[in-house]
């Protein structure tokens, strides 16, 4: 199965999707926000990145936008979590270099079902 | 999803206290973008959470706040007093709502939709600057709204799919797409090699490819695109009805969706620059990740634990000392028995004091566990100076400092109330309104500082304000009219200013809204007491007051007396020690024939003889060089007789009341170095069980 860098500022969100998807089988290590997951990005190596957007430090946009910058993480999948269904939220996104999003609130089949989209 | 309850909530309440402290920061008119981003943002925690986990009434209003905080943030909508203070309000709703949803509790509906509807009205009262204002739930066309043109009764779909060649780059891959379009229904794929680029001109990172796709059964067109959800924009897509027919030429979809080219430039107004604002520092609480959350029992199952252990170890200490004494007193034995047995003893004496020091480091290692800021209680200042100053037309500027001062988790659970007592009193009574203070040669804008720091085992806290001060000649005059004091009893000034924590005492000319009915200060001083600690005030008119709270770290250990009362060892708490003398007989003096007071200097004070209270023998008429110790009760000194002192000690305590049940003169028990156990004086108790047996009668005078 794949490792997951999960990055939220909220615990119980962090927690929420990390215990979903290691229930799934996947190896999952939790980052609270932009700047943590980009040093965890840079000490480890992940197949996929899902973020929150909103987030102190770093948000999650810029984080994409850092990560693309990484040789690493060029091709690999990120998805932002957005609280909006708005198009600009998600579009924004999508230009930092995101590969999709989840609109929250999303339940933990909607979640698997969306990694399963990027990871095959 | 429950197992993440608890974890939400907590942060949901952090959430909200972040929001209270960063609105009551936030300047009327433009507002700091980086104060607005800070709320926005605990704010849509809460809400994207409360939605996840299905507090929807939660979700659906924190986003009418969230919504009015975006505006805000985006320029849209200036930061009116009005707006910040219905913000602040809202978070009073939504704890209240969170505190509901938590203990799974009803919620005044009438309440939340009663701000709900005031927070509507804000969004709706500037319908310009609303409609301006990318307002994220009004543009939601998406996929439902250029669904209407699938039939879906069609056999299947021709998809033209042409990625730009920079498909690749976001991650995207189409083999995934192909797989997710399968399990729809049967696929076939034909691929147009056309754009390919001979080998030495290709770059390898870029997609040359396009498909043509043939999707039979009964999928959705909404479900096709579905699957090219997050690459609508990076290529050309056509999804058309398998109808034998020809392909309509127009495309169902491509453009509609995706009008506005997402140029990278307008997006997120995250990073709107913040200019020089970084010198504003905040003291964030440190990253939670390093920390875990243990039930508080659990603490203090070790404390007990390690207080058992310190017992032990002072009972092994006394052992060893006394093996230590006996090996010098008698004759050492002879050869090499002797020897080894100074060895032997030699040994133990270093171990017990290895023992000694790690209990020592193990028990202030774990009293620190139960330790923390202060600053839970401080910020609950903040909020409270905002509300009070603006119901009081006053202009006051709250400084705190010596916020990370630490004290034990029950100690500051119960300080808050006096705190908040204290910090009412000062705004009400103590700070002026802006013209008396103008007139008095003062700034308009009043100060009250809070501070706190640890001095020897205590922690201090100061409540300062540079207000009109202690009003003596008031204060005096009403002491004399309660009764507190005699006409003609010479006080200090800082006597007459303590005179208002007596009870039933309060100079409030009128009873304000402010600083409560009836309820004086007193009652902060008793519970400060209860907590072991002390409360006084010094003021100078016309400058201010400070209000210095003293309180233990901790109520595990006590620092206290050991003193004798016929066969007992007892423990006084050292806090409640004024000093201990020899009576010397020319001060004695019997009052009216009913109770004995002793002349201290220049004050009478009642003399208690323990042995009484405890209903002993006590055929001691005489009390001359017997020994006193004087502590105080209620901020009036009284002496205790007692029939010898012994050492200084740090002691553990023992609730009586969990192992034995509650004892007038009594606050707990200890368990003494040799075992014994001696029980812990609860001087109030003792001075009312002597007053009750003076009013009936039994104590002989």
């Amino acid at each position: 199965m794949a490792r997951i860098l999960v990055v939220d500022d909220s615990a119980s969100m962090r927690q929420m999707v990390s215990f979903t998807l290691k229930g799934d089988g996947h190896d999952v290590v939790e980052a609270g926000d932009g700047v943590e997951a980009l040093a965890c990005a840079k000490a480890d190596s992940f197949n996929a990145v899902i973020t929150d957007v909103n987030m102190p430090n770093m948000d999650g946009i810029t984080l994409t936008k850092e990560l693309r910058g990484l040789p690493n993480y060029r091709f690999i999948p990120i998805l932002t979590l957005t609280t909006e269904a708005s198009t600009e939220k998600k579009m924004a996104g999508k230009a930092a270099g995101a590969t999709g999003w989840l609109v929250k609130p999303f339940n933990p089949d909607q979640l698997l079902a969306t990694v399963k989209k990027v990871l095959g | 999803m429950s197992q993440f309850h608890e974890a939400f909530f907590e942060e949901s309440f952090e959430g909200l206290e972040i929001m209270e402290s960063e609105l009551l920061d936030l300047d009327i008119g433009e507002g700091d973008v980086e104060i607005i981003n800070t709320i926005f943002r605990a704010a849509h925690s809460i809400k994207g959470g409360a939605g996840t986990f299905g507090f929807m009434n939660v979700s659906e209003f924190t986003h009418v706040m969230e919504t009015l905080l975006d505006e805000m943030r985006d320029g849209s909508r200036d930061v009116t007093q009005f707006a910040v203070d219905s913000l602040l309000q809202s978070v009073d709703v939504l704890r209240t709502m969170l505190e509901a949803a938590r203990d799974k509790a009803d919620v005044d509906e009438e309440m939340v939709a009663s701000r709900y509807a005031v927070l509507e009205g804000i969004l709706k009262g500037e319908e310009a600057g609303a409609a301006a204002a990318p307002v994220a739930t009004a543009a939601t066309p998406e996929i439902e709204a250029s669904a209407p043109a699938s039939a879906g009764g069609a056999s299947g779909w021709v998809i033209d799919f042409a990625p730009h060649p920079d498909l690749l780059m976001a991650g995207n891959d189409p083999v995934r797409m192909f797989r997710a379009l399968s399990e729809l229904g049967e696929l076939s794929v034909d691929v147009d090699l056309e754009k390919l680029q001979p080998l030495t001109e290709l770059t390898p990172e870029d997609l040359y490819l396009a498909w043509t796709i043939t999707l039979t059964g009964d999928a959705a067109q909404a479900d096709i695109q579905e699957v090219f959800e997050w690459v609508e924009d990076e290529c050309d897509l056509t999804i058309t009805p398998l109808s034998g027919e020809q392909p309509v030429s127009e495309p169902v979809v491509s453009v509609p969706v995706v009008e506005p080219a997402p140029a990278p430039a307008p997006a997120a107004p995250a990073p709107k620059a913040a200019p020089a604002k970084a010198a504003k520092p905040k003291a964030k609480k440190p990253a939670e990740a390093a920390s875990i959350r243990v039930g508080i029992d659990k603490v203090d199952e070790i404390i007990n634990l390690v207080g058992e252990l310190v017992i032990t170890q002072s009972m092994l200490d006394q052992a060893g000392e006394d093996l230590e004494s006996l090996a010098e007193s008698s004759p050492s034995q002879e050869g090499e028995a002797g020897k080894a047995n100074a060895e032997i003893l030699l040994r133990l004496s270093k171990g017990l004091a290895q023992l000694e020091r790690n209990t020592r480091e193990l028990q202030e290692g774990v009293m620190r566990i139960r330790m923390l800021p202060i600053s839970f209680v401080f910020s609950r200042m903040p909020r409270l100076v905002h509300d009070l100053s603006s119901k009081l037309s006053k202009q006051i500027e709250l400084v705190v400092s010596g916020e990370e001062t630490e004290l034990d988790k029950t100690v500051m659970e119960n300080i808050g109330d006096p705190m908040v007592h204290l910090v009412r009193n000062a705004l009400d009574h103590g700070i002026e309104t802006p013209d008396i203070r103008a007139a008095a040669g003062k700034p308009e804008t009043g100060t009250l500082n809070l501070n706190a720091f640890h001095q020897g085992g205590n922690i201090v806290i100061e409540i300062k304000d540079d207000g009109a001060g202690i009003n003596k000649e008031k204060v005096l005059a009403k002491a004399v009219e309660k009764g507190v004091v005699a006409p003609d009893d010479v006080l200090t000034d800082d006597e007459i200013n303590n005179l208002i924590f007596a009870p039933g005492f309060s100079t409030a000319d009128v009873v304000s809204d402010v600083s409560g009915r009836g309820v004086g200060m007193d009652v902060v001083k008793t519970s400060i007491t209860s907590l072991g600690g002390s409360v006084s005030v010094t003021s100078e008119e016309g400058k201010g007051s400070v209000f210095t709270i003293r309180l233990p770290l901790t109520l595990a250990i006590l620092d206290g007396q050991l003193v004798t009362v016929g066969n007992e060892s007892y423990v006084i708490p050292l806090i409640t020690i004024i000093e201990s003398l020899q009576v010397d007989r020319q001060n004695i003096n019997q009052v009216a024939g009913k109770a004995e007071v002793y002349k201290l200097r220049e004050h009478y004070i009642p003399i208690i003889r323990a042995r009484e209270v405890f209903g002993l023998k006590d055929d001691k008429r005489d009390l001359h060089e017997s020994l006193m110790v004087v502590v105080e009760v209620d901020g009036a000194p009284a002496g205790i007789v007692v029939d010898d002192l012994q050492g200084q000690q740090q002691v553990v305590i023992k609730s009586l009341e969990t192992n034995y049940r509650k004892v007038e003169t009594m606050s707990g028990a200890t368990i003494l170095g040799d075992g014994t156990v001696a029980l812990i004086w609860d001087v109030n108790g003792m001075v009312n069980v002597h007053r009750k047996k003076l009013n009936r009668g039994a104590v002989k005078a």
